[in-house]
């Protein structure tokens, strides 16, 4: 590894899902395409309580945070953002995937949700707009701190 | 949560200060600094220089499924009980075709999430095999410089002679569970020879006891390592981690090595890294006509590889 190597580290992407659903297959096929195209995934059980996303996004550093909802757990996605933004994690793009009805996309995106990924996108959509938040994550974070 | 991030911070304190005043964020961003070596690392590195040397290093290795991070979520309960902070970099394996990574390990290790005193980095082994990376080397004295009490390395699940965590950790912990595998494989060498502390954890299951006899006959029968303790755990139940405690203090009691001759043998570790690598390539790919005449010799027996690598390095 060199020093010029610096920024082709792999994209480090939390997959998660927050509130009482637990299906989980669908955020477990997101996590594996994003595995297979070349991401490091930090991948939980569903159940997580916001302020764990909050502490896993902050530990490991990642670039992106994708939330699986299937039943209504988008309503929270506003507090969640609030809370990511409170611990200073305001750079880190987050995107939502599974059932958001056409209504609650505003509302996500009103609170700083970068993309939601509806049913029947494939793979590559998802694969290259989780890159492409990653690189702009990776831009927006501060150099400052270590300058 | 008290000291998340932006409400912690103090404008115009540096990174270190920062690390050193145990702000989540920026240990977060010195381990990111370290592992990826970036152009500010060189500079972080000296900054913590004067406060290394005082965390504990306990490495946990053994084979995919024997309850490795189980056993660290318990191991660091123990830990936060008797007062120490902890940090733990958690190693999973990258894939050799993509390069991604699916880095689980910290789910196992929930119990711990909402506790300032314990941070948790979990990193992609990026195709170093040996159940450690030499970022992972780095990123102890992240932790170290963050004051944390005990650093706890978790390797990729490993085999029979993945022993990089021999000559990285202080303490090294080796598990092994029931049922993967009969008392000759627990007298090959390899990775019993490295562990200070054998471990059979899921020792409630079928088959635990032929599996801690087989170990500890395997030990009894070693010349290097007979005194090797071997314990039973059952990670999931908190069973026999007040004893694996013990053992890893008894260790630690047992040693003379200052932190300064540990820190060494790291560097050292890192340096012979580094230098496999540099080797690896220049050999495989450069156009040299010694480097060809030196394949002659292997080719038509007139060294072996070990000769003729001896006299490369010899000549070099």
């Amino acid at each position: 590894m060199t020093l010029a190597q610096h920024d082709s580290f792999p994209p480090r992407v939390l997959v998660t899902k927050i509130g009482f659903d637990g299906h989980d297959r669908g955020s477990r096929i997101v996590a594996s395409f994003l595995r297979d195209a070349g991401m490091e995934v930090i991948y939980t059980p569903p159940w997580q309580e916001i302020s764990q996303v909050v502490r896993l996004a902050l530990e490991e550093d990642v670039d992106v945070v994708g939330v699986s909802s299937l039943s209504t757990d988008h309503l929270l996605m506003p507090k969640l953002m609030k809370a990511l933004d409170e611990a200073g994690l305001g750079h880190v793009k987050v995107v939502v995937g599974g059932i958001v009805p056409d209504e609650d996309e505003a509302l996500l995106m009103d609170a700083g949700v970068s993309k939601v990924f509806h049913p029947g996108v494939g793979r590559e959509e998802i694969v290259g707009g989780v890159a492409e938040y990653a690189a702009q994550a990776r831009q927006l974070r501060s150099e400052e701190l270590v300058t | 949560m008290t000291a998340t991030g932006a409400e912690a911070a103090s404008a115009g304190s540096s990174l270190v200060e920062r690390v050193r005043a145990g702000e989540l964020a920026a240990i977060a961003r010195l381990l990111t600094e370290l592992e990826r070596l970036s152009p500010a690392a060189p500079k972080l590195i000296a900054e913590i220089a004067p406060f290394l040397g005082r965390a504990q290093v306990v490495g946990f290795t053994g084979p995919p499924g024997a309850g490795k991070s189980t056993l660290v979520n318990a191991y660091i309960g123990a830990l936060r009980a008797a007062g120490k902070t902890v940090g733990v970099i958690a190693v999973d394996p990258s894939s050799p075709i993509s390069g991604g990574a699916l880095l689980g390990d910290r789910v196992r290790m929930n119990d711990h999430t909402d506790d300032d005193g314990v941070f948790i980095r979990s990193l992609a082994s990026r195709g170093h095999v040996g159940g450690l990376t030499p970022a992972a080397v780095r990123m102890i004295d992240a932790f170290d410089a963050a004051g944390k009490d005990v650093v706890i390395l978790e390797t990729v699940g490993a085999g029979q002679s993945e022993i990089d965590v021999a000559q990285v950790a202080d303490i090294r912990i080796v598990l092994n569970a029931p049922g993967l595998g009969d008392d000759i494989q627990a007298m090959k060498s390899g990775i019993l020879d490295i562990a200070d502390i054998l471990v059979v954890n899921k020792a409630d299951l079928a088959g635990a006891d032929k599996t801690f006899s087989q170990l500890a006959s395997a030990v009894a029968l070693s010349s290097v390592k007979a005194n090797t303790p071997v314990l039973k755990t059952v990670a999931t139940k908190g069973e026999g981690i007040a004893e694996l405690v013990a053992e890893v203090n008894a260790v630690a009691e047992g040693r003379s090595e200052t932190a300064e001759t540990r820190r060494r043998k790291r560097a050292r570790r890192l340096l012979a890294w580094a230098a496999a690598d540099l080797i690896e390539a220049q050999v495989r790919d450069r156009s040299d006509p010694r480097i060809d005449a030196l394949c002659d010799n292997i080719l038509n027996g007139r060294s072996s590889p070990e000769e003729a690598a001896k006299a490369l390095f010899e000549a070099t």
